[in-house]
């Protein structure tokens, strides 16, 4: 039932590749610098989907177990649209997010909003079974093969930096990834709606009293995050092959990353998720072996000194 | 989940007819085997009791771990690898299994209470998916293969569990202690405490019980039944794989709990069986499994969280919300 392939395995095979050209020179300084950017752009997944999860559950008290489901939902999409339409890479880039987000504001009007009454946990227990319904959709019509996603010709090839090579396409992940999650933070910080969003998190039977339409505000934050991680689905598709598993190990993944950066804050969720990718990407040199498990393993010595996580307000 | 669990008010009637219904299962439970393949019903048997277990955190001390997989896996690779590589007979490599689930539970208990409700459930899911990880690169695992051909053994010496009458009745008698046990525990004082810490965590506590340690102590009992549980499938099919440590199985058993009732005896038992027949159903029938349990918890998510058990109780054997003795 479970494959044991990771949704990151891909990523190192390119490096492997990288890694080979480094060899030629000779240079041990660049298998790390190598690693380090493999890191920089799991984190930047990390960091994106990280942020969504904090969205929704800032205001909705939800932990999106389907986060996951729509970060491959959104990949998929992308890879029909070229496929079937032969919609390439730029137009997906809008089209993806906003039906990711069109579907989340669905799921929310239609199910999730009967559950902000009764026990978080059962938003839990429903996104999981949407997660599994999603991932079952895709793995019953595309079996659990990789489809590849080709970089768009734009971004195609490298640049040499001088102390290493970085893929073109690999440089725009982590640029637009930064993009997106500053965008986020300045919506959220800067904005009216962003006010709104930030004082019915707080208190929202007050919030409503003052005439701010909340369940209207509880949709669109949904929606927002769900667009988040289709965006971050669509931006994944030619780094790691498109497979309806790579959302599910990714997700429990991100849920350690929340653990440990907590979810009181949007930009608390963001370094953290950067950290952890960086971290795992050093682990990869030292110690290959444990670079599954050393976000586990920093979850674990953080619940131990700082049970509430780095940057987390509630205990 | 308080607000969803029974009233825990019923009628010397419904208490009598409740206890007549327990003795009917039993007896049919002894008849099973002239009638339903055996090794069907030992399956469900092992599972029904890995979701009294989980019931027993869930249910009863209102905490939701999505790691119970490494339990119920870990203790069958200890198992199976005791009787396969050290020859050990089945009874002790199933107490090493126990025990060893329940040494497992200690750790991640101990780190998972630090947090409370749903960060509790996302620690849990994370620590069982580092030990997944763990599983797939440790050597003894025989990593995608799992452990395979593990003898069955005669138990104390005497009986030969290779009849498969044999096994079925000593895997009989293993669930019926298992969730003796876990009855036992809910409806002691320590089972009361449990509930009160369920209900309100924070009287609890300003009552003067160290919340933490009977969280603790409740999880590794879960953890401990759980491990008796999966050593007891390793034995039963002679295999352990990586199938038994992955997050689909932690989903599975909470989805037993939660369709069967979460917080009553009997409704784990039930969910199990449920859904271990629909599974052995579906594998013939080509409907993808993950697509059908998906789809399950979410309707039980929203209008079912009774559970077919608490349902029946709420409606049929402890209706009133006034009035009766407690049972």
């Amino acid at each position: 039932m479970a494959s044991s392939t990771c949704t990151l395995n891909c990523c190192t095979k390119c490096l492997e590749y990288d890694g080979a050209m480094t060899m030629i020179f000779g240079i041990p300084i660049q298998a790390l610098l190598g690693q380090l950017l493999v890191g920089l752009i799991n984190g930047s997944f990390y960091a994106m989907l990280s942020l969504g999860l904090a969205v929704i559950f800032g205001l909705l008290r939800i932990i999106n177990f389907a986060h996951g489901a729509l970060y491959m939902f959104g990949a998929f999409i992308g890879y029909l649209l070229l496929v079937h339409l032969g919609i390439g890479y730029w137009p997906a880039l809008v089209l993806v997010p906003s039906a990711v987000g069109l579907f989340g504001m669905a799921v929310e009007r239609a199910a999730l909003s009967r559950l902000y009454r009764i026990d978080p946990l059962y938003g839990l227990l429903f996104t999981f079974g949407m997660a599994l319904v999603i991932e079952g959709v895709f793995r019953f019509y595309y079996g659990v093969s990789g489809n590849p996603y080709a970089v768009p010709a734009l971004l195609a090839g490298g640049t040499n930096l001088g102390f290493m090579f970085l893929p073109n396409y690999r440089g725009w992940v982590v640029l637009a990834s930064l993009i997106v999650c500053i965008g986020t933070w300045l919506l959220i910080e800067k904005t009216r709606l962003g006010s709104y969003l930030r004082a019915a998190t707080e208190n929202p039977e007050l919030v409503q009293a003052f005439g701010v339409n909340v369940p209207l505000l509880l949709t669109l934050t949904y929606g927002l995050g769900a667009a988040l991680a289709g965006l971050a689905g669509i931006l994944a598709a030619p780094v790691y092959q498109v497979s309806p598993l790579m959302g599910s190990d990714l997700i429990i993944v991100v849920f350690a990353v929340v653990v440990i950066g907590g979810m009181g804050s949007i930009l608390g969720a963001i370094v953290t998720g950067y950290m952890l990718g960086l971290a795992e990407g050093l682990t990869k040199v030292f110690y290959p072996e444990a670079s599954n498990l050393v976000v586990f393993v920093i979850m674990a010595i953080v619940l131990l000194l700082r049970p509430a996580g780095l940057f987390g307000r509630d205990a | 989940m308080s607000e969803l669990t029974l009233q825990e008010r019923r009628t010397a009637a419904s208490v009598r007819l409740e206890w007549g219904l327990v003795a009917l299962g039993v007896l049919a439970l002894i008849a099973a085997p002239f009638f339903i393949y055996p090794i069907f019903v030992m399956k469900m048997l092992c599972f029904a009791l890995f979701a009294c277990a989980f019931n027993l955190l869930l249910g009863y001390t209102g905490l939701l771990s999505f790691g119970h997989a490494t339990f119920f896996g870990g203790a069958a690779y200890l198992c199976a690898y005791a009787v396969k590589a050290w020859g050990w007979p089945p009874e002790a490599g199933i107490l090493l299994g126990m025990g060893g689930a329940a040494l497992l539970g200690l750790v991640m208990g101990f780190l998972a209470i630090r947090r409370q409700g749903i960060y509790f459930a996302m620690i849990t899911l994370a620590l069982a998916q580092m030990f997944y990880f763990f599983c797939v690169q440790a050597p003894f695992t025989e990593g995608e293969d799992g452990i395979q051909g593990v003898p069955r053994g005669t138990l104390f010496g005497i009986v030969d569990l290779n009849v498969t009458m044999n096994m079925y009745y000593v895997v009989l008698a293993i669930f019926l202690i298992g969730v003796f046990a876990v009855w036992r525990i809910v409806n002691s004082p320590f089972g009361m405490i449990l509930r009160s810490i369920r209900e309100n965590e924070n009287r609890a506590i300003s009552l003067g019980y160290s919340v933490g340690r009977y969280k603790l102590a409740a999880f590794v009992m879960s953890a401990a039944l759980a491990g008796l549980a999966g050593a007891t499938k390793a034995i039963v099919f002679q295999f352990a794989t990586l199938t038994d440590v992955t997050w689909q199985m932690s989903g599975e058993v909470i989805l037993m709990n939660l369709l069967g009732g979460i917080g009553t005896m009997v409704g784990p038992v039930v969910g199990a069986g449920l859904v271990v027949g629909l599974e052995n159903t579906l594998a013939t029938s080509g409907f993808p499994v993950t697509i059908a349990t998906g789809l399950i918890f979410m309707v039980c998510v929203l209008i079912f969280r009774r559970g077919i058990v608490g349902e029946i109780y709420a409606r049929w054997l402890a209706p009133a919300a006034d009035g009766g003795d407690k049972g």
